[in-house]
């Protein structure tokens, strides 16, 4: 099966005052069309660089990104972005701002509202349209951003650590919503956390990257059956894979800095 | 459902929702609150105007008790005598329109040029950080030094004050602007080249509203400094204005009109000022004036 991403080969080498840095070394992902891919990784490990290097706002060093099979590297405007910061304009309301993918490709503002208002309604921001990001709490303003994205009409979502500000009740939700999203419209998702539960609950293939330079440690499948519930946390299975990736990122952990050697792969894990 | 909370008003807002249970203690706290803070404003008006009264008061009175000199210092009934007089008698309703038309428009000039280049920075670095010293010097450069070339450039007329007015103003919203345009959020660019922006996209749908709050901020400065723009090439040269009857007021030693020249002065500037404030409530519409 054609994989809707790949990511070959990719390296980034930044230099800074002289020295250089390398922020990615031979980063290989392949995610294969409707799948849920996490990575984690320290912090450091160069995540929002990838996802720079595949959104097309930064230039690899080497290497390449591929979609459908097709080189996009370089290339923006091919896949929903989404960050930690929600990004809402706060002079527009929760209308506008997730219009705003819409009006840049030239839609006028009643053909986008057509399209967004259902939307807005079916996922928990009903009566919210015409207010300021500032009267959302942060929870709306995550869901703003990321129908912000799913109205951009990208096969493939970029989801930078979206729900770390919020709190543990909140990200709980916003996890459930996420799911449902995801299912309802079919989409391809690239998902970054430092959350081990949230990598375990919400994907199919889970990268674990080392840090510094951000290289890939180890894949590991997640083969909980969906739906899932949030019972699915308290399952065996589920302590098992968290155990898998505790141990994954707890390795080499306290030399970090010192060594820089590559680290096996595990056993029990594809790489 | 579509009515928006105006900044400043949650806490008001807030405070009214435990009152909606009336019988509740916590209704009776609110009221309770409510009513000191009523009472509070209250007294913060009556104290304004007594200060003011007080003040007025013991000028008069200290002026017709000899106790500081009425030829220099001259007295609140004296000044309101030949205020009116030059009111109906004089030229004064002209001066106060030709001095605030010339303000008003150096002020509106100064900005809309100083907010188009304090924008302009943000299409190339290089251009910018070419331009950052030479801003810097004009900004600390003290511009009035300028009045006697602009006033033989473009005559003891009309343009001269706007020229002054202008000059006195533009470097200020030109630094404001380049302020803001320098804090726009990065990723937020990131976000809208990833949506497949284009550069003027990015410019008019993030910097140019980003950046709105900067510029408007420079505004009640720019109105004071528009104002002595005007005045000081009235002072230069010229024919009319309030900066004139001032000046010539003084030369034929008729303190009680300067004293008028000056009251008009600080009430032109108040009205101004408070005009300012409103146009800048409405530009901000929508942000949070608080943190914005």
């Amino acid at each position: 099966m054609q994989d809707k991403l790949e990511v070959v080969q990719v390296s980034k080498v930044f230099t800074k005052s002289g020295s250089q840095v390398t922020a990615l070394e031979n980063i290989s992902l392949e995610i294969p069309k409707g799948r849920f891919v996490t990575i984690i990784g320290p912090s450091g490990c160069g995540k929002s660089t990838l996802f720079n290097v595949i959104a097309g706002l930064v230039k690899p060093s080497s290497g390449c990104i591929l979609e459908d099979g097709k080189d996009i590297t370089g290339q923006k405007g091919h896949v929903g972005y989404m960050l930690q910061k929600d990004l809402l304009l706060p002079w527009r309301t929760t209308l506008k701002n997730i219009t705003l993918g819409l009006e840049i490709r030239g839609y006028n503002a009643k053909q986008a509202a057509e399209r967004a208002l259902p939307l807005i309604r079916s996922y928990g921001l009903g009566g919210f349209e015409h207010r300021y990001p500032r009267e959302l709490s942060g929870g709306m303003r995550q869901r703003a951003a990321l129908l912000r994205t799913l109205l951009y009409d990208r096969d493939l979502l970029l989801l930078d650590e979206p729900f770390g500000a919020l709190d543990a009740q909140t990200r709980l939700t916003m996890q459930g919503w996420l799911l449902q999203i995801w299912s309802d419209f079919h989409k391809t998702v690239l998902f970054v956390t430092h959350d081990i539960d949230e990598s375990i609950y919400l994907s199919d293939v889970v990268y674990v990257l080392s840090g510094r330079p951000g290289r890939v440690k180890a894949v590991v499948t997640v083969d909980i059956e969906r739906p899932r519930s949030q019972l699915a946390m308290t399952s065996s299975q589920f302590m098992k894979l968290k155990h898998e990736l505790l141990t994954l990122l707890a390795e080499g952990e306290p030399q970090a800095d010192a060594a820089d050697g590559g680290v096996p792969v595990q056993g029990g894990v594809h790489a | 459902m579509t009515t928006r909370v105006a900044p400043g008003s949650d806490d008001a807002l807030t405070s009214q929702v435990p009152g909606t249970g009336a019988s509740s203690q916590v209704g009776a706290i609110a009221d309770e609150e409510e009513l000191a803070e009523r009472r509070l404003r209250a007294r913060t008006i009556a104290g304004r105007v007594l200060v003011g009264l007080l003040f007025i008061g013991c000028w008069e009175l200290f002026s017709s008790a000899r106790l500081i000199d009425p030829f220099y210092w001259s007295k609140p009934s004296s000044i309101v005598t030949t205020g009116w007089n030059v009111l109906w008698n004089g030229t004064l309703l002209t001066d106060i329109a030709f001095t605030s038309s010339a303000t008003i428009l150096g002020f509106i000039l100064g900005i809309l040029v100083g907010a188009a280049i304090g924008l302009s920075f943000w299409w190339s670095r290089l251009y910018a950080w070419v331009a950052e010293p030479y801003l810097v010097m004009l900004n600390a450069l003290p511009k009035l030094g300028l009045a006697p070339i602009l006033v033989v450039l473009l005559g003891i007329g009309f343009g001269s004050k706007v020229a002054l007015a202008f000059a006195l103003t533009v470097i200020v919203t030109t630094l404001s602007a380049y302020g803001g345009v320098r804090s726009v959020d990065r990723d937020l660019e990131g976000l809208l080249y990833s949506l497949g922006a284009s550069r003027w996209q990015v410019f008019t749908k993030v910097v140019v509203p980003w950046s709105m709050p900067w510029i408007v901020n420079s505004f009640r400065i720019n109105i004071a400094l528009a104002l002595a723009g005007a005045i000081v090439g009235e002072f230069i040269a010229s024919r009319q204005g309030v900066g004139r009857m001032i000046l010539y007021a003084g030369q034929v030693l008729d303190h009680n009109l300067v004293w008028v020249g000056v009251v008009v002065l600080g009430i032109l500037a108040m009205v101004m000022y408070a005009a300012v404030a409103a146009i800048e409530k409405r530009l901000l519409k929508g942000f949070d004036t608080g943190t914005a």
